[in-house]
């Protein structure tokens, strides 16, 4: 499994705070109770535990799939710039 | 401290030869709707005549050459997007962006109302391209939706259903994919993406979403060619962009500047008043230069982006003599955080509390709270579905770092500023 990429869509996530209990590896909490996620690639070793916290979100809010965030590409970025 | 140097009174600010105001805004006076007749004699022909023979792939190799960015704010090269939604085959939609819900700017709804011909021309050429079966055209204000179809009457060369709708009034409503929401039914607050809009936007189809300004001179580049278009700007933003221009100017309004123009150049023009306090650009997402830093810089982004600066959506605003730059971005903010959709929590939560820390350091000077604004924008920037937290962070950041006399003075109990801007800020956040 190469290169996959944790990702939360703000959206729907409630700020549960499940998966920063399940994952403190790869998630964090901000100040406000939502989760801040590691721009990384999901390590090989935590694969079976992310895949994993992502069922358990009660909202279905997280997501693996294979591309890099937002956040990681955030310096080539500019507000209000279109995805393309 | 003066940006620039006043210009006598009464004098001609607005060069009507050489570079300023020679495309998108050429042609006769402002006065009304240029008509389909003098539109077609000015400029050479109807579009069609243009497109002719060229196929699609050519079509996208001519604005691919011409270098043309995007004028909604992001500067993304139009040619790429117009490839990603051709690759998806003909069933695809066009969705013109005229929604210009930033309060301070201008430039969409004046060229609707006066050049609707030349979007008209951009949007055809798009639909060309792609082959799209359907388009909407998004205008802000009712006379620019009534310029538009009067001008669609009269052309006999749109073939396609274009649908005129009026944009929605909030901030967010003018992002991409809220826009697509709006245009089907819904509230206009923006998605998590992906998929990209270009993928699957409006009903589930790729669609292309493309500023009112982009698409004038989409229009202009398939009938002048692309070393035409290079022929004003700088090499690698090539052409002129609108910008909308307020605050300490005696003359307001919307310029047409080349790209890569000297900031101080377009300040003079405008006719900005001494002892400006400092130059806000791009907008409520946008940065803070002082009067020293002004100087040397131009209007593109390789020259702004040092300052850490881009021009955005082309809107300025010259901050007057005895207005605090903390206060009023204190109240942008605020007003910012309001206008957010409320579906993500770090845009919820983190922008209200960033704008309660910049009024109390824009109050106070307070240390701390300069510091919860730099952890809070560290921990918000990239996390919402639209990029609405990333601008007000950039505004946030650029508050606390452009005004370090007002911040001493704060501490110390003193304020510079005895009196607000006129900067723009609508009450509420309308979700219509
Ligand atoms: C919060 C927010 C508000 C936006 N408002 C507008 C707008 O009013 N008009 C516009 O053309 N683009 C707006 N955009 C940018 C659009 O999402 C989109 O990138 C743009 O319309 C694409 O056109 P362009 O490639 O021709 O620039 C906004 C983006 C964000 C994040
Ligand atoms: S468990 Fe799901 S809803 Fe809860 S904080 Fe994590 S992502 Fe959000
Ligand atoms: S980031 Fe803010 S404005 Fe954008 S979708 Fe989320 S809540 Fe709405």
């Amino acid at each position: 499994m190469s290169g996959r990429y944790l990702h939360v869509d703000p959206t729907i996530c409630v700020g549960h705070r499940l998966c920063a209990e399940m994952l403190p590896e790869l998630i964090t909490l901000d100040d406000f109770g939502y989760p801040m996620i590691s721009p990384d690639p999901v390590p090989r070793h935590l694969a079976r535990l992310t895949r994993r916290t992502v069922g358990t979100c009660p909202a279905l809010a997280l997501i693996l799939d294979g591309n890099p965030s937002r956040r990681a590409r955030r310096d080539q970025l500019r507000p209000g710039a279109s995805p393309g | 401290m003066s940006l620039v140097a006043t210009a006598a009174p009464g004098e001609l600010r607005v060069p009507r030869s050489g570079p300023w105001n020679q495309r998108l805004l050429a042609g006769p006076k402002l006065g009304g709707p240029e008509p389909l007749a003098d539109h077609v004699r000015r400029l050479g022909g109807g579009i069609t005549d243009w497109t002719g023979r060229a196929g699609a792939h050519q079509l996208v190799e001519r604005v691919r050459r011409s270098g043309l960015r995007g004028r909604g704010g992001g500067g993304f090269p139009t040619a790429d997007k117009l490839s990603a939604v051709r690759r998806h085959g003909p069933r695809s939609v066009v969705v013109v962006n005229g929604s210009e819900t930033e309060p301070a700017a201008g430039k969409d709804d004046l060229l609707l109302r006066f050049r609707p011909h030349l979007v008209l021309d951009g949007l055809l050429v798009a639909t060309r391209i792609l082959g799209a079966q359907q388009a909407f055209l998004v205008a802000h204000s009712a006379p620019a939706m009534a310029a538009v179809e009067a001008a669609l009457r009269e052309r006999l060369d749109v073939s396609i259903p274009v649908e005129v709708v009026r944009g929605p009034a909030n901030f967010v409503g003018g992002e991409e994919s809220a826009l697509i929401r709006w245009l089907e039914g819904g509230r206009a607050v923006p998605r998590y993406q992906p998929p990209r809009v270009v993928d699957r936007g409006w009903r589930g189809l790729p669609t292309l979403v493309q500023n009112v300004e982009t698409l004038a001179h989409l229009g202009l580049v398939v009938r002048l060619g692309p070393e035409w278009f290079r022929g004003a700007g700088v090499a690698d933003e090539p052409g002129t962009m609108l910008v909308t221009l307020s605050g300490a100017v005696e003359a307001p309004g919307v310029y047409e500047v080349p790209i890569g123009t000297p900031l101080p150049e377009v300040l003079y023009v405008a006719g900005a008043q001494p002892g400006a306090v400092a130059l806000l650009v791009g907008g409520y997402f946008g940065s803070w230069l002082r009067a020293p830093e002004v100087q040397g810089l131009a209007l593109s982004r390789s020259s702004l982006r040092p300052a850490g600066a881009t021009p955005g959506a082309g809107v300025l605003h010259l901050l007057p003599q005895g207005t605090c730059g903390l206060r009023e971005s204190g109240r942008i903010l605020a007003w910012l955080a309001a206008q957010g959709a409320r579906q993500c929590g770090p845009c919820a939560f983190g922008l209200p509390a960033m704008a309660s820390a910049l009024n109390e350091v824009a109050s106070t000077g307070s240390e701390a709270a300069l510091d919860q604004l730099e952890r809070w924008g560290d921990q918000i920037e990239g996390r919402g579905a639209c990029r609405h937290p990333d601008g007000a962070v950039n505004l946030a950041r650029s508050a606390a770092s452009a005004f370090p006399d007002e911040l001493r003075r704060h501490r110390s109990g003193a304020c510079s500023g005895h009196r607000q801007s006129a900067l723009p800020l609508p009450p509420g956040p309308d979700q219509r």
